[in-house]
């Protein structure tokens, strides 16, 4: 829209029409205080506090409501603002507990704020104040009736937002009050509660103490906390969670998640697993101390030196003796990139083995061979929140990725966005799309193909076949599509439909995966038959030649167990997984074979290792990760524990006990070679390429082997699509890369699918999940919710 | 939505609400008519009425308890046979309507929004019901009783315990 010229306290600002003041304020560095008005969510004018002068209008008006307009002339602090504002306050403050000192909102309360600043310390009203006992709604969601100053933003949050509608608005006047979906009279406990997602928005939104979180009420001061903005360990989507922590005697304990500045890619959301599942690191079972088989079969604590000396010996010994073939290596969904790649190095130039794999929760090969030779084509996550028009194929982001589903309700209900949901479920985010199919069980091959043209098979894809016919008119009248693909589709069907998706003008894409790295891991290189980058082992490649990798594909993980289960796996080691219970391997068929588990907690794969290796958790160190769509973020430490270290080191250490050099695996330092003046560059054959690379890139040589910038200089420089920007890296900010893959020598979908969703619903995050007990009592309170409603049916 | 297989109201009824959600161009906007016609039926609205006109609109109940909750002629717990609806706005009150509001509570032995141990009365006390010209009024189900005096309310009461008072819905 054309934009209006307009004056705010004397100060000229240009804005579009149709903008809000209180919005064309903020932009302009102009405060206007609000409890009510929140951005995206749907107008109240309820609190009054927005309210400013304009000329030529009678009375005072809310500047959350206003939209701007040529000429206008607006003040937004005079004494007679002043005063309504402390009158509106006087009455909040009515019935207001004073109860800020011992409140969770203490120090960020927006009350309290408004309260410092227009200084409502005089009240007229000399009732007693009204007060109601603190309600549990849920193990996350209480609630401080009292509190309440009625914004309605929680209530709002929930139902445009979140697309739920857990909390309501009932009764009138003086006696409103914020009322969740199950009243306490149909409660089989007589309280009342709410049957919701548990997402914890509606606490984030309340401008004050009176919807309080589970995990954080009544632990601590906001001051007392240190505050480090980190990602999310838990889904794909990699959102940025700030976590409070606070010292205690053995290291740093995470007190609470939060989105408190609301600077990541994740805007205004945080779901409950970012919110409250941080809990799995102050865990009672987690292990502390490196663990070593004794020949009594018990495992028994040992000091870091001993224990990383018997892994070093006995790894060189079985590489020397059996062959570094003989050795599997197995990764994490959830270690940093660094890490990642770190890891596949020391397979393939330490060990010597192509053996190496991961739980693999969606076919990123597939999808960057599908898309090679193509630029622009891979959607950031920010897209989800722009785009005209959405293809949704598989999936089910409300449970698996929430911020890809806030951010698709988003941008349904502001943007108008066309959502196109084909599904084999009816999924929530139906509700917003503008046509959804449901297809046949496993009929996702078959909407693939009907996509791209095969009508004969509309038959096995959906068995309404006119919404199918007339949903494929309407995908393909769209542009700028973007096509959110679920990890249904791998290999050939995957192709197929971005090979559909490819005819669209300006159709982007995105494979949705499980876990906070699962795309970094397989971008990484942790994969049998590829390098990072998605360099197939054996053709031609900076890294290949550099190191003298294996030419020959290694074993996946399955073929890794069989491998073992024959006898002629001499060693595995496993960093931050639990192939064990994922893939349901006997341990028997692991006996001969030397286990090495790097975990946080004795898994079903730790209890049948040989040597267990205490580990830090992703809050717990610093990296980069990247989430489903390729956007590189920034790991921050948070959390400490007295007695873990974290992957990167426990890799470098190995190596080192191994002998290997430690120069070549981790670039640090002046180079390899010392230069004399002779070298001219990398093409002279006697320089250190990293060391050049380092010096044209105008970079430090870092001095640590355990910085693992190190290997962030060597992934820049080596992975293809890996061009990063520091300085959008180290401020915090996510950046978007595109995989840039060879074309594909052979055809995709010959390689073995190992492709295993998670399928982790909102309580659930694979192991981790299991020690967090926020997410136990969130699993229990479900399930006993299911019980109820079966007994009331019954 | 609309049409409900195991309706809870009488066909008649269904048949009205079946009608109703097709004439709004926002079917949520039959909501108080809904409910007003369910309690004319049931007498209040319980919660199996809830569930079945959020059904039938495709709300999700607490919305519907949102509104229920908002207005004071809607009920929640049943009322007595005859509710008796005394007006103290201001020409009843200036013409004696708490006079009678207070008589009634002292021959019924309830307060406001009370029921007669035997369920044949309930007693409210409500804001102007129109009949400023005949006050002080009562309302009595739907029916209304005009320029009353503490004597005339003893008659009235004695009528409807008799089963000879109209029984308007």
């Amino acid at each position: 829209m054309a934009d209006v010229t307009f004056t705010v306290d004397g100060k000229q600002i240009t804005a579009p029409a149709g903008t809000l003041l209180i919005e064309a304020c903020k932009t302009a560095g102009i405060e206007i205080p609000a409890f009510c008005y929140y951005p995206g969510l749907s107008l109240q004018a309820a609190c009054r506090m927005c309210v400013v002068r304009i000329e030529k209008m009678p009375k005072l008006q809310t500047a959350c409501t206003t939209p701007v307009a040529e000429g206008m002339i607006v003040y937004t602090e005079t004494p007679d603002i002043a005063q309504a504002r402390k009158a509106t306050l006087q009455l909040l403050l009515g019935n207001h507990p004073l109860d800020c000192p011992v409140c969770d909102a203490g120090g960020e309360c927006e009350l309290q704020d408004m309260t410092f600043k227009y200084g409502a310390a005089d009240s007229f009203y000399a009732e007693p104040k009204n007060h109601r006992e603190e309600q549990k709604w849920s193990p996350v969601v209480y609630f401080d009736r009292p509190r309440c100053i009625l914004c309605y933003r929680c209530v709002r949050m929930c139902g445009e937002g979140m697309d739920v509608f857990a909390l309501g608005i009932q009764n009138r006047g003086s006696s409103s009050v914020i009322a969740p979906n199950v009243p306490a009279h149909m409660s089989p406990d007589d309280l009342a509660h709410v049957d919701c997602e548990q997402c914890g928005m509606c606490i984030d939104a309340c401008p004050v103490g009176a919807l309080t979180s589970g995990t954080y009420r009544y632990k601590t001061r906001p001051w007392e906390m240190n505050h480090v903005a980190t990602i999310c360990t838990h889904c794909g989507d990699g959102c940025k969670t700030t976590l409070g922590v606070r010292s205690t005697s053995d290291g740093s304990e995470i007190v609470r998640g939060d989105n408190r500045d609301k600077s990541g890619i994740n805007g205004d959301f945080l779901c409950n697993k970012g919110r409250y599942a941080f809990d799995f690191a102050n865990h009672e079972d987690r292990i502390t101390q490196p663990l070593v088989r004794q020949p009594n079969g018990e495992l028994k604590p040992v000091s870091w030196e001993v224990a990383l000396d018997h892994v070093g010996s006995k790894l060189r010994a079985l590489r020397d003796t059996r062959g570094g073939k003989s050795i599997g290596v197995i990764g994490s969904n959830r270690i940093t990139n660094e890490e990642a790649y770190l890891l596949q190095k020391f397979a393939r130039t330490v060990l010597g083995t192509n053996n190496i794999d991961h739980h693999r929760t969606a076919d990123y090969v597939s999808f960057a061979q599908s898309l090679a030779g193509h630029t622009g084509r891979t959607a950031s996550l920010n897209d989800t929140l722009k785009a005209p028009a959405i293809l949704l194929v598989g999936g089910d982001p409300t449970n698996q990725s929430p911020a890809t589903a806030w951010n698709l309700r988003t941008d349904v209900r502001l943007n108008r966005a066309r959502l196109y949901v084909a599904n084999s479920e009816e999924i929530k985010l139906r509700r917003q799309a503008k046509a959804f199919v449901q297809l046949a069980p496993f009929g996702y091959n078959a909407f693939a193909a009907y996509l791209a043209g095969d009508n004969a098979a509309a038959a096995s894809a959906a068995s309404d076949s006119n919404a199918l016919s007339a949903f494929r008119d309407a995908v393909k009248a769209e542009e700028n599509l973007l096509i959110l693909i679920g990890s249904e589709l791998r290999g050939a069907e995957l192709k197929k439909l971005i090979d559909f998706g490819l005819t669209i003008p300006g159709a982007k894409f995105a494979l949705l995966s499980d876990y906070v790295n699962s795309r970094g891991a397989a971008d990484m290189g942790l994969l049998p038959d590829m390098l990072p980058g998605y360099m197939p082992v054996g053709s031609p490649s900076d890294l290949a030649t550099e190191y003298a990798v294996p030419n020959e594909p290694g074993l996946d993980m399955l073929e890794m167990f069989d491998s073992a289960g024959r006898g002629n796996l001499s060693a595995l080691y496993i960093v931050g997984s639990n192939p064990v219970a994922r893939y349901g391997i006997d341990p028997a068929s692991l006996k001969d074979t030397f286990i090495v588990v790097q975990d946080m907690f004795l898994t079903e794969t730790a209890a049948l290792a040989d040597v267990v290796l205490p580990a830090a958790n992703l809050y717990e160190k610093s990296g980069s990760v990247t989430n489903s769509y390729g956007d590189l973020q920034q790991v921050n430490k948070a959390g400490d524990r007295a007695g873990v270290r974290s992957d990167f080191e426990m890799i470098v250490r190995i190596a080192d006990k191994i002998g290997a050099d430690m120069r070549k695996l981790v670039p640090f330092g002046k180079g390899l070679r010392a230069d004399m003046g002779q070298s001219r560059g990398a093409q002279s054959g006697e320089a250190d390429r990293h060391a050049v690379w380092l010096t044209a890139n105008n970079l430090e040589p870092r001095l640590s082997p355990f910085d693992a910038f190190a290997i962030l200089d060597e992934i820049q420089r080596l992975v293809p699509g890996y061009n990063i920007l520091r300085l959008q890296l180290l401020s915090g900010n996510d950046q978007h890369l595109s995989p840039v893959a060879p074309t594909p020598l052979v055809q995709i979908g010959t390689r073995r699918d190992q492709v295993l969703p998670a399928n982790d619903s909102l309580f659930t995050s694979g192991t981790l999940g299991r020690f967090s007990t926020m997410l136990g009592d969130l699993q229990q309170n479900e399930a006993q919710r299911l019980i109820q409603i079966q007994t009331a049916a019954d | 939505m609309s049409t409900v297989a195991n309706t809870i109201f009488s066909p008649e009824l269904a048949a009205r609400f079946d009608h109703l959600v097709t004439i709004y161009p926002l079917s949520r906007s039959a909501l108080v008519p809904m409910l007003l016609y369910a309690q004319d039926e049931i007498g209040y609205v319980s919660d199996a009425a809830v569930a079945e006109i959020a059904q039938r609109l495709d709300l999700v109940e607490l919305e519907v308890r949102n509104v229920l909750s908002y207005y004071s002629m809607l009920r929640t717990k049943p009322a007595g046979k005859y509710n008796v609806q005394v007006c103290t706005n201001i020409s009843c009150m200036l013409r004696g309507g708490y006079k009678i509001l207070d008589h009634c509570k002292e021959t019924l032995g309830i307060g406001h929004k009370q029921t007669t141990p035997d369920g044949v009365f309930s007693l409210e006390e409500v804001e102007c019901i129109g009949a400023c010209c005949w006050a002080p009024a009562m309302q009595i189900n739907y029916d209304f009783h005009e320029d009353l005096t503490p004597e005339k309310v003893d008659v009235l009461f004695q009528m409807y315990r008799d089963g000879q008072g109209k029984d308007v819905k």
